[in-house]
């Protein structure tokens, strides 16, 4: 899933501050399992501006609204009878959102309430993990199911550099090292072989390195 | 012979060598770097340039490298992976041959979030194994990435860093013999203070046949001070300093710990030399080059070999 988290108040209101009124439009898919923009996110969002508003004694009409899925077409539709009442519509979706709901509502200034951070996991309640970059070649096969390319600070293919000290990267403690997990997990299941090998350069013109990509499927297409 | 460098034809004729480094300024004042190198001069058998090390801008270690090359040392130009993507990394090898500079050390480098621009994108078009391995296809087979050929392939004597002392321990040696295997001629360490590790580290690499096939030159660093030894054991990544080689450093009054740090540098290259498969020295004097010549000769290693 994608993973993000809210904007500072103040950040949001820089840019929404000149409209007597907002639509404010959560997303209740990725960005609600990592609580930045889901249904509860998208009210508290609501409340909170409405409140900071009413105190500066401001007259505005702020809206909460939530879809399903703010990046599938059919589902922004959802929002379109409430769109001509407001001034700018504010997205808690992620970046995708963000811009699907400018493609559709082409006449409306659209603002992102978030930072879009990763695509990752929820390895525990309140941690998430970024754990894919969207190479374009997965190579998880031969690294245990653990990316070089996103678990490791330097991307390295043929690591460990040689700054990893107790598992933890030299970019931060905090990190643990990508390829301490690689090994120690291809270490339990046997096959530390698959590592002995040289791994040539990455082809990252399947990556964002190609240009923004874009897939279309004439069996998908209505 | 593979290469017109001064380093290979040391190895080759079985001495042991000795390199020193040379950090380029912070600007473009040459004779600072020129300072630095005369020190050098005629003590050691080349001299590392850094290229822009822990990720704080420097001059161009190319350019450093040439201006050291025009002073008669024997430059071995350092490149990391970080700032440059596979296009630049190949243009400058080729700029570089050009300039007369034979001898390479593929390096990925310290991340970005060391240096003085954290906030710039970290290139890592390539790692080190495969930036060695493209300087090896460059010079044997006269092509660059992709297959294309050269006109004039630069022909490097090729080098890699490696660190014993890094995580996980165990897999240290499996990434030297992908450095021999990617085509690395010769290895430069970390910097050594627990001999004892390292003498273990030679003994796996020797007994995998590593140190027939690859010249490993031991890396010493004179600590100037009680204060530094502490500082890089805690924020230099991958650096494992003994707490009692702190402590012997330590135990000494302020104005001597300078020469306490040489004189564990002397013991340490004392000791390298002797164990099996080390090649030579890299003496990373880091802003001390003044004190490379005394060093080297209390060493017994300052006088160097014609080839």
């Amino acid at each position: 899933m994608i993973v993000a988290e809210l904007k500072t108040i103040e950040e949001i209101r820089r840019m929404i501050d000149r409209y007597d009124s907002v639509l404010v439009v959560g997303c209740d898919s990725c960005v609600a399992e990592c609580a930045a923009g889901g249904q509860r996110e998208t009210m508290l969002l609501g409340a909170a501006l409405r409140l900071a508003y009413r105190k500066e004694g401001q007259d505005r009409t702020i809206t909460d609204a939530c879809l399903d899925r703010q990046c599938v077409d059919d589902f922004i539709q959802g929002i379109a009878h409430q769109v001509p009442e407001h001034d700018a519509i504010l997205s808690l979706g992620c970046g995708a959102g963000v811009q699907a709901l400018a493609r559709v509502y082409q006449d409306k200034p659209i603002f992102p309430a978030l930072d879009t951070l990763f695509i990752g996991e929820t390895e525990m309640r309140g941690v998430w993990q970024e754990n894919c970059l969207g190479c374009g070649q997965c190579k998880l096969g031969w690294f245990g199911a653990v990316c070089p390319v996103t678990r490791c600070s330097k991307k390295l293919m043929n690591g460990p550099c040689g700054g990893s000290v107790q598992g933890r990267c030299e970019v931060n403690p905090d990190i643990p090292c990508g390829w301490q997990i690689i090994i120690n997990r291809l270490e339990s299941l046997g096959e530390l072989d698959r590592l002995g090998e040289y791994v040539p350069p990455v082809n990252w013109s399947t990556s964002h390195a190609g240009g923004p990509r874009r897939v279309e499927r004439e069996d998908q297409k209505p | 012979m593979k290469t017109e460098s001064r380093l290979e034809k040391v190895l080759r004729a079985g001495h042991f060598a000795v390199t020193a480094e040379c950090g380029p300024p912070k600007g473009s004042d040459a004779s600072i770097l020129q300072t630095k190198g005369k020190h050098l001069l005629g003590c050691v058998d080349a001299v590392n340039v850094t290229d822009n090390q822990t990720a704080i801008v420097r001059m161009s270690s190319v350019a450093a490298c040439s201006i050291l090359k025009n002073m008669g040392l024997e430059p071995i130009l350092q490149m990391v992976t970080r700032d440059r993507n596979r296009i630049a990394l190949q243009s400058d090898l080729f700029g570089a041959y050009a300039l007369g500079i034979n001898n390479v050390l593929c390096l990925t480098g310290d991340h970005q979030s060391f240096g003085n621009q954290k906030e710039c994108v970290g290139v890592f078009d390539l790692d080190s194994i495969q930036f060695a391995r493209t300087v090896k296809e460059m010079r044997d087979n006269g092509t660059i990435i992709g297959g294309e050929a050269i006109q004039g392939p630069p022909k490097f004597f090729i080098g890699a860093a490696a660190n014993p002392f890094a995580d996980p321990v165990n897999w240290r040696v499996v990434r030297l013999a992908k450095k021999v295997d990617a085509g690395v001629d010769f290895i430069q360490t970390q910097c050594i203070f627990n001999i004892d590790r390292f003498e273990e580290y030679m003994r796996q690499a020797t007994d995998r046949g590593l140190t027939d096939k690859v010249d490993i030159l031991a890396g010493v660093t004179p600590l100037k001070s009680a204060g530094m030894a502490r500082y890089m054991a805690k924020n230099v990544a991958g650096m494992d300093i003994p707490e009692a080689l702190i402590e012997r450093i330590a135990g000494v009054p302020k104005e001597r710990q300078a020469s306490e740090g040489i004189q564990i540098a002397i013991e340490t290259m004392q000791r390298a030399r002797e164990i099996p498969g080390v090649k030579g020295i890299h003496l990373m004097a880091i802003e001390w080059e003044d004190r490379v010549p005394e060093i080297l000769k209390a060493a017994g290693l300052h006088e160097r070999p014609e080839v």
